[in-house]
């Protein structure tokens, strides 16, 4: 998509919301998150699963669409570190990509990408290409590369070498066993969280997630001040 | 051409208010529209004290719309005092509050404090389906809603008093008839319609809260078919909404009695559909030559 305004300004584990459709059916927007930023160019990568994502997957080449971003003042924190590991599992890969893209020649990097099956598989040349310190590609059923979770193999990889910062995007399960082991052991967090939204802006306040870093726990929102999270901060 | 309208005492430079709950308290939306063209803003329930609402999820869509179950999180009437109102003024536009509560003591304490604020007008929420005190347990019978409205009027007696209604009754006429027997300046409606859904591969509710409030184009015929009825029963004002996401429909609910309108869940579709509803209503006037506004309410001619 050609959008130099979203381009120039997005940061890493934002977001958009995306209209869909003329008649209001479906009525709300498509939160979808940012794969990659490239000049004036914004992608992005959507599973089509439903009503939504399959209109959104018939717009032609070279129509206009409305879109609302980018979104969320949480966001990936890219600066100078060590060493980190970056875990993505099935379609949370993508938010992934554009922050490794630029922590790229920061740090050395170690990449954790589970998925279902062989057909679920997806960017792995992409991230291929950024040339990294090391891509792990874990399949649960073994039908590709290697057999098992992708958090087993980023455990047994940090046990050797300290990281830190992790990045996680992914299914709940997976985020939520990421968040313990990083608390368990120490090691500072970010993760991207989902939640179903309305607005995408704050004001309607769906999207709430457990806020526990103040003195009492409150909610918090997603869209606002997420994606993006410091593990930490929030109980999931 | 007029657009300007009366809304118990209320001017407004035209019929179009954004709906309390679906607009914050306007910071959100500034970025997206110019919020002096609105003709009043109703700002997100506020109650005495902070309320951290409902657990996730709260928000589900549904054809024609969402559901939802927020459970009025707010962050209390002294931070919005503080925050919220002195920005808002710098706006030109009227700025009601929506005031909840959880007993009447709640609702009286409240009101006495926006009495003496900075605000237009108060809409009073006896409608909300998503807390468990309050709102809808006072607002779904005549004697209930008159209770709670005179009570309230007592201490608001600098600003307009309007009673927002739940559709979750037989007879809306009934709570309408409570609020402007207890001395209410107008009515609003309808809130959400009471609603569950069910994911049928865990077998559960999806919304944490099991049920929520239905809003979205789904509601609007039954919000028209209410405000007409209310119309019918009463005298004071109507603000009427419910399913609004342009001019047409807007001019429904003028038709069916409305002074007003709020837009609800259609700034969730378009940020911009408060001002495209404005535009609507201005184009619908040129079509059919009309000079004021006000010349339609209450119109419709019945079969």
């Amino acid at each position: 998509m050609k959008a130099p305004e979203i381009a120039k300004t997005a940061k890493p584990g934002q977001f958009l919301e995306i209209k869909v459709s003329e008649t209001g059916e479906p009525f709300l927007r498509r939160p979808i998150s940012i794969y990659n930023l490239d000049g004036d160019i914004v992608e992005f990568i959507f599973q089509v699963k439903g009503k939504g994502t399959k209109l959104l997957s018939e717009f032609e080449i070279g129509s206009k669409i409305d879109i609302m971003g980018p979104l969320g003042f949480g966001t990936f924190k890219v600066q100078e570190y060590n060493n980190v590991a970056i875990i993505g599992g099935g379609i949370g890969t993508y938010p992934l990509y554009e922050l490794t893209k630029e922590l790229k020649g920061k740090t050395n990097i170690n990449v954790y990408l589970g998925f279902r099956d062989k057909n679920l598989v997806t960017c792995e040349k992409e991230f291929e290409k950024i040339g990294l310190n090391k891509l792990v590609i874990t399949t649960d059923d073994g039908s590709y590369k290697e057999k098992g979770f992708a958090i087993d193999f980023m455990k047994k990889d940090i046990e050797e070498h300290k990281v830190d910062m992790i990045f996680a995007c992914g299914p709940l399960p997976m985020l939520k066993a990421v968040r313990k082991y990083a608390i368990e052991n120490n090691i500072p967090c970010q993760i991207s969280l989902e939640e179903r939204m309305g607005c995408g802006i704050g004001a309607c306040l769906g999207c709430a997630v457990k806020v526990i870093s103040g003195e009492e726990p409150r909610y918090g929102h997603v869209c606002k001040e997420g994606p993006v999270f410091n593990a930490q901060d929030v109980e999931i | 051409m007029k657009t300007e309208v009366n809304l118990c005492g209320i001017k407004m430079k035209n019929p179009v208010t954004v709906a309390s709950g679906t607009f914050g308290y306007g910071r959100e939306y500034s970025g997206y529209i110019d919020l002096n063209k609105l003709g009043g803003i109703i700002t997100k329930g506020t109650s005495l004290k902070p309320r951290g609402g409902n657990p996730s999820p709260r928000i589900c869509e549904v054809p024609g719309g969402l559901l939802n179950s927020i459970g009025l999180q707010n962050p209390g009437v002294e931070y919005f005092a503080q925050f919220d109102l002195p920005w808002l003024r710098s706006f030109d536009t009227k700025i009601i509050v929506n005031a909840c509560g959880s007993t009447i003591e709640d609702y009286v304490e409240l009101c006495k404090i926006l009495n003496k604020l900075d605000i237009d007008g108060v809409e009073l929420n006896l409608s909300c389906p998503n807390v468990k005190a309050g709102c809808l347990a006072f607002g779904t019978t005549y004697e209930g809603v008159k209770e709670v409205t005179s009570k309230v009027r007592k201490v608001l007696t600098d600003k307009p008093l309007i009673v927002k209604l739940t559709p979750n009754v037989s007879d809306i006429t009934l709570p309408a008839k409570g609020a402007e027997d207890a001395g209410a300046d107008g009515v609003s409606g309808i809130n959400t319609i009471l609603a569950m859904k069910i994911d049928i591969d865990k077998r559960k509710p999806v919304l944490a809260n099991n049920t929520g409030g239905l809003s979205g184009p789904a509601i609007r015929s039954v919000g028209v078919r209410m405000v007409y009825q209310m119309s019918q029963a009463i005298k004071i004002p109507i603000l009427g909404m419910g399913g609004i996401v342009n001019g047409d429909d807007a001019i429904e609910y003028m038709l069916a009695g409305a002074t007003a309108v709020s837009i609800g869940a259609g700034n969730f579709m378009d940020p911009e559909t408060s001002i495209k509803t404005i535009e609507g209503i201005e184009n619908y006037m040129k079509k059919h030559n009309i000079e004021d506004i006000n010349s339609i309410i209450g119109t419709v001619k019945m079969n």
